[in-house]
């Protein structure tokens, strides 16, 4: 190839040997860089690994533990404590705790009334009293068990050592209480599935109505575009303001109707405007803009030509919406909904600013109850300095990402089976 | 033929237009919640400033804030909110970025395909769970390595950091969006020309997709501004204007949630604080959210 008149912007450019420098430079410079572009992605794994290992090691362990009065003396005529009636259950409670105690207890909720179970629970809380005086991490559990043997029998001489799963069915069983030993989560979990069946009844037929609204019946006006606008701007709004949104109108504002007091059916203990239907409410809100968005996508998914075959059959715009594009578009909007419903059950912000209760041991029993839910459970666990609340609120933890994988997996699977029967 | 006639003219159908009024109440419902916001946050900040203990100079220009002698300026906690996110912007967008850019521009297939759903799995813990992270992990971490007297329990550092873990999804997806979004033969024109896959990379692929890499990172920002219960559980309680971010500060959504998870009577000047925090947290990640769309429309390159 002849060498033609090279313009005078090429005279800088590096020939032969510095080409040869120049070019293998710049591939070490891109080498360079391209493992520091693997190494950010290494990261936000090594993130997630610790955030898992973390939780995971608080949750198992040993524990010192020590009774007040231990359960094998209080075995009347050989039966051990856990097969005793609740008329014997009731004399032992009688006799190791006082009458002012048992005053309240008794106008809290009625002997007479209250199941066994629950007097089970009274007699190991009270008189049991199994105090876990010092718990070890998984990890220290596994690998240095004889320190920590040799340790806990100096500091904790009366005490016993054993390997404790904090995550155990006893935790998932056990209502809220406030010796670590004995907590569990059982109103929060019912409080947060009570809280996320109402908000999905109220927010997906809004949310798809909407939806369906802005994708078929909406012209391209003013008011429409300002909705649309609107829509995406509610989706960035941090939740605590929604939270505050429902405190100023469901709590406050629409007491007589979320306290129930309208309907007759209020919480005989405090009739406020702190209840499940205001927390439901307020969640609905959040979730809408999600839903919306996402019902939007799928159903433009759907193909004009379904809908003009529909139309040109003569069919009106409902018909042609309820009848074909909602059965087509209905795999993403399932699967969003599933995604918002996720992200609900996460949230914790909005949920104490509405009004959480801090200690409700029993379970709700209306929309109309005072609430708690699962990330409240955890944050008021993990704001206590005592060691013990540490290991029950990685537990806690745990069993909320069980929650959330099973939702997320189940949207998948749904996304899967729907999209091989369509295509 | 004669004996199908059909009317063909058009009946008016009542149901439809009950459908279509029900449907457009239902898109209706997310213009109230706005006006709901703003009346609510409007409302009670304006009886906020009202009372006689507040003035808006006070507000905007003091740096105390105890409310219960009576100080009311916010700056402490805008301070300690500004703090928490820049750390977590200097975690997210470099460590976001260059994810996005290894997952468009460097990635297998394969890699692609675990990476993106470990991103989407630590974008979907909740952040209670990443504030206990925080607390446990986090802290003694940073306690470890600078000491223990120069660390307190609760740092803003820690929640900062943790923050920018979360955040870090958010980046690396919207970036990732854009950069994918460049067609290829920008690319290939660049390669033809002897450029290196890291060259083409920063230098023609980046800036083509800068509006949408903008775009994400104000949104980031958005998003660590109304960060709460990452700062509730790890940053400390109690406002304190200092530049340290080893020493416990509260933001101002730790403050709401303070506030709001103690005894707090309706009408009281604590109450009505709040919702002027709230007004000024609204206002602030409203303006973000409207600039990064106007840039996402006003400065997308539009090819073909």
């Amino acid at each position: 190839m002849s060498r033609q008149a090279q313009p005078s912007s090429c005279e800088g450019l590096p020939e032969g040997e510095a080409l040869q420098r120049n070019i293998a430079a710049r591939h070490r410079r891109g080498k360079v860089w391209h493992i520091i572009f693997q190494a950010s992605t290494i990261v936000g794994i090594i993130a997630l690994t610790a955030l898992l290992y973390n939780i995971v090691n608080q949750s198992f362990g040993l524990v010192a533990v020590q009774n007040k009065v231990e359960p094998e003396t209080l075995a009347i005529d050989g039966v051990p404590l856990e097969d005793l009636t609740k008329e014997q259950l009731i004399a032992i409670l009688e006799a190791h705790v006082s009458k002012g105690v048992m005053r309240r207890l008794e106008s809290e909720l009625p002997f007479a009334a209250r199941n066994r179970e629950n007097v089970y629970n009274l007699v190991q809380e009270r008189v049991v009293s199994p105090e876990i005086l010092k718990s070890w991490p998984l990890v220290d559990s596994l690998f240095r068990r004889a320190e920590i043997a040799a340790a806990a029998a100096e500091e904790y001489p009366n005490a016993k050592l054993q390997f404790r799963s904090w995550v155990n069915p006893d935790f998932i069983r056990n209502p809220q209480s406030s010796t670590p030993a004995l907590a569990g989560v059982r109103t929060a979990v019912l409080g947060s599935l009570w809280i996320i069946a109402i908000t999905i009844l109220v927010a997906f037929p809004l949310g798809l109505g909407a939806a369906i609204y802005l994708e078929e019946y909406a012209g391209d006006s003013w008011l429409n575009r300002i909705i649309e606008t609107n829509i995406s701007n509610l989706a960035g709004v941090p939740s605590i303001i929604y939270g505050m949104l429902g405190l100023a109108i469901f709590v406050r504002a629409m007491e007589p109707l979320t306290s129930g007091t309208l309907f007759g059916a209020s919480d005989p203990t405090t009739a406020n405007g702190r209840t499940i239907l205001s927390a439901a409410l307020t969640l609905a809100l959040l979730v809408l803009p999600l839903i919306i968005i996402n019902a939007q996508e799928a159903i433009r998914a759907v193909p004009r030509s379904l809908r003009q075959a529909s139309y040109a059959l003569g069919a009106t715009k409902w018909q042609t919406t309820w009848n074909h594009v909602l059965p087509s578009a209905l795999p993403g909007i399932l699967t969003g909904t599933i995604l918002a419903m996720s992200r609900a059950i996460g949230e914790t912000a909005p949920l104490v600013v509405v009004g959480a209760s801090t200690f409700i041991a029993l379970d709700p029993s209306s929309p109309f109850s005072k609430f708690t839910a699962l990330p409240i459970q955890i944050y008021q666990w993990t704001s206590r300095p005592q060691d013990q609340f540490r290991n029950i609120a990685a537990a806690a933890i745990i069993v909320l990402l069980v929650l959330l994988l099973s939702l997320n997996a189940s949207a998948v699977l749904l996304r899967n089976r729907y999209s091989r029967r369509m295509g | 033929m004669d004996s199908a006639k059909i009317a063909l003219r058009k009946r008016p159908r009542r149901g439809e237009a009950a459908i279509q009024g029900f449907l457009l109440f239902c898109g209706a419902v997310s213009i109230f919640t706005t006006l709901g916001i703003v009346f609510v946050l409007g409302k009670e900040s304006w009886l906020f400033f009202g009372s006689s203990e507040v003035s808006l100079r006070e507000f905007f220009g003091a740096t105390k804030w105890q409310p219960m002698v009576g100080q009311f300026g916010i700056w402490p906690l805008v301070n300690a909110t500004l703090m928490t996110t820049s750390m977590a912007m200097l975690v997210a967008i470099p460590l976001g970025l260059a994810v996005a850019i290894y997952l468009s521009e460097y990635a297998s297939a394969r890699a692609r395909s675990t990476l993106k759903p470990i991103l989407e799995v630590l974008a979907g813990i909740p952040t209670v769970v990443y504030g206990y992270f925080a607390l446990t992990f986090m802290t003694p971490l940073l306690r470890s390595i600078f000491g223990q007297n120069v660390v307190e329990i609760y740092n803003t550092a820690s929640a900062g950091l943790v923050m920018g873990i979360l955040i870090l999804p958010l980046v690396s997806s919207m970036s990732e969006d854009a950069l994918s979004a460049v067609p290829r033969s920008l690319r290939e024109a660049s390669y033809a020309l002897g450029a290196t896959k890291l060259e083409t990379a920063v230098r023609i692929v980046v800036p083509a997709a800068l509006s949408g890499i903008a775009a994400a990172v104000i949104v980031a920002i958005s998003r660590a501004i109304g960060e709460t219960m990452i700062v509730a559980v790890a940053a400390g309680a109690g406002p304190a204007f200092t530049f340290n971010p080893f020493k416990a500060a509260e933001t101002m959504t730790g403050h709401i949630v303070r506030m709001s998870g103690g005894d707090l009577s309706y009408d009281s000047i604590d109450y009505n604080s709040i919702f002027a925090i709230g007004m000024v947290l609204f206002v602030a990640t409203l303006m973000l959210n409207i600039v990064s769309r106007s840039i996402v429309r006003r400065f997308r390159e539009v090819y073909e």
